[in-house]
């Protein structure tokens, strides 16, 4: 009889446990997209109040606000930056559980440590991109007479996130990558599911081959989605001239090239 | 003559180094007052005071009679009253340069779209780039920014134009449309505040001549006085200096 090889394996297991392998990559690509999106809305927010300026003319009930908000918000930035997820996941899930009586199902708890995880890298990212943006459009937008507000939502940040989209989308694979530490809250997730896939076949090299093919289709599309989402951002690089009486033919591109 | 703007003994001071030490005086409604002094005199910290980018440290500024540093005081809507055109453009480089013109005037002042779109063509068709509507900012000269830039703050209809060394970071063959556009704005009517190194503009265009140096106005006159009569030994090297390259 001859022994099975590597590809014999391999082809066993993806017939046998197909089925586990695509629920358990479709449960980390459910907590990896939505723990980015809402950690990229947590950011968003957090930026937005950090970068909120103090001015002389402010009274103090609004200074001593701003305060408060800024140290809370370093303090939760320091912490889930400084401690691993894998931790946050055990206090998170079980400290909850322990002290407050609260029972998360483990998939809830798992979005939950991925978002406000990613909420705390995403802050500083956002810092980052706002900070990239030229301070004199700052400057025009207030001497224009717009507020704070309105001068991120419609001036900076939407430079700010077109700036930071390839650090947006690093977090992402990472979270894709990383959503597998939450095995230790019995999420069944991709790491988790290939551990038990592993316990009934009792071919470990095999069955984490399989897992790890997966997790690279998974980053790999998602990468190549955000360069093309990155490069639709961009534009094409041409504008319109509007028609005017000495223009008899309406309209032509400029900056697009020769004319063809 | 009625006032836009009254300064009363302004003070502003960044770390040890005092920029502004006491400043008086104000601009009427209809003027054009070029405000002249070397590089480091406070020109564009007075500009920048008047309208809040800066915060003084004292003294007043008086906007139809209520005092802008007052705790309090809505900083929001008074700049939009006072427009302001910088030596770097700044253009949203986000937007289009219909959407530069339209943003504020949306947003600011509330306008629907339509009318904001129809005012702000109005104004790019002053300042000859109503054919550029649909360009980015990184796509024009710096001449058509600063002449976008202008438009931008002439949509918001503001009660007095406030100039940051509008021709300063443009190359010389550009400078001359610019200043084009500053002299039919002030032939116009309108009334404006200029930090300028052009000489030209402050001596042929301003009906008044603020000269600054080292934090204090030194001389505050009509043209005419100040280019062939200067009071001061103080302006007077600086003119020479400063009419050397002419």
């Amino acid at each position: 009889m001859a022994t099975k090889t590597f590809w014999d394996w391999v082809g066993a297991i993806v017939t046998n446990y197909g089925q586990m392998f695509i629920s358990g990559a479709g449960t980390t690509l459910l907590i990896a997209i939505t723990g980015t999106v809402i950690g990229f809305i947590i950011g968003l927010i957090v930026a937005i109040l950090r970068t909120i300026p103090v001015l002389p003319q402010d009274n103090g009930a609004k200074k001593g606000f701003l305060k408060v908000i800024n140290a809370i918000l370093a303090i939760y930035i320091e912490i889930f930056r400084g401690t691993p997820m894998m931790v946050q996941a055990m206090i998170v899930y079980y400290g909850l559980m322990e002290a407050f009586k609260i029972d998360l199902a483990p998939l809830t708890a798992g979005i939950l440590i991925v978002s406000i995880n990613t909420g705390a890298y995403m802050s500083e990212i956002v810092r980052g991109g706002i900070e990239s943006i030229d301070k004199g459009q700052f400057d025009a937008a207030h001497a224009i007479g717009m507020t704070h507000w309105q001068t991120m939502t419609n001036v900076i940040l939407p430079q700010a996130i077109r700036n930071i989209l390839p650090a947006t989308g690093n977090e992402f694979v990472i979270n894709i990558k990383d959503t597998s530490v939450l095995n230790v809250i019995s999420v069944s997730e991709l790491f988790f599911v290939t551990k038990t896939v592993k316990g009934v076949a009792l071919r470990t090299f095999e069955t984490f081959f399989v897992a790890g093919v997966i997790y690279l289709v998974l980053t790999f599309t998602i990468t190549r989605i955000l360069r093309l989402i990155e490069k639709k951002m961009d534009g094409d690089g041409t504008y319109t001239i509007q028609a005017s009486s000495n223009m008899p033919d309406g309209q032509f591109k400029v900056g697009g090239g020769l004319p063809k | 003559m009625s006032e836009v703007v009254t300064i009363k003994n302004l003070h502003k001071s960044f770390g040890q180094n005092e920029i502004l030490k006491g400043i008086d005086f104000s601009v009427n409604y209809g003027e054009v007052v070029s405000l002249i002094g070397s590089s480091g005199s406070g020109k564009s910290t007075l500009l920048r005071c008047i309208n809040m980018l800066e915060h003084a440290d004292k003294g007043e500024i008086l906007f139809h009679g209520d005092n802008v540093l007052e705790k309090g005081y809505d900083v929001t809507k008074y700049r939009a009253k006072l427009g302001m055109v910088f030596q770097q453009f700044n253009l949203f480089d986000n937007k289009n340069v219909l959407d530069n013109c339209t943003v504020g005037q949306i947003k600011v002042l509330k306008k629907d779209k339509a009318e904001a779109e129809e005012i702000a063509r109005k104004y790019l068709e002053k300042v000859g780039m109503a054919e550029y509507v649909n360009a980015k900012p990184k796509q024009l000269s710096g001449g058509q920014k600063q002449r976008v830039a202008i438009a931008r703050a002439l949509s918001m209809e503001p009660e007095a134009l406030l100039f940051d060394e509008p021709t300063s970071a443009l190359d010389p063959e550009m400078v001359g449309e610019v200043m084009k556009v500053m002299k039919d704005l002030a032939e116009s009517g309108l009334t404006m505040l200029v930090v300028t190194h052009e000489m030209s503009f402050a001596r042929d265009v301003s009906n008044r001549v603020v000269f600054m140096d080292k934090g204090v106005i030194v001389e505050d006159d009509i043209p005419q006085n100040i280019f062939n009569n200067p009071k001061h030994e103080r302006t007077r090297e600086f003119l020479s200096r400063a009419l050397e390259k002419y």
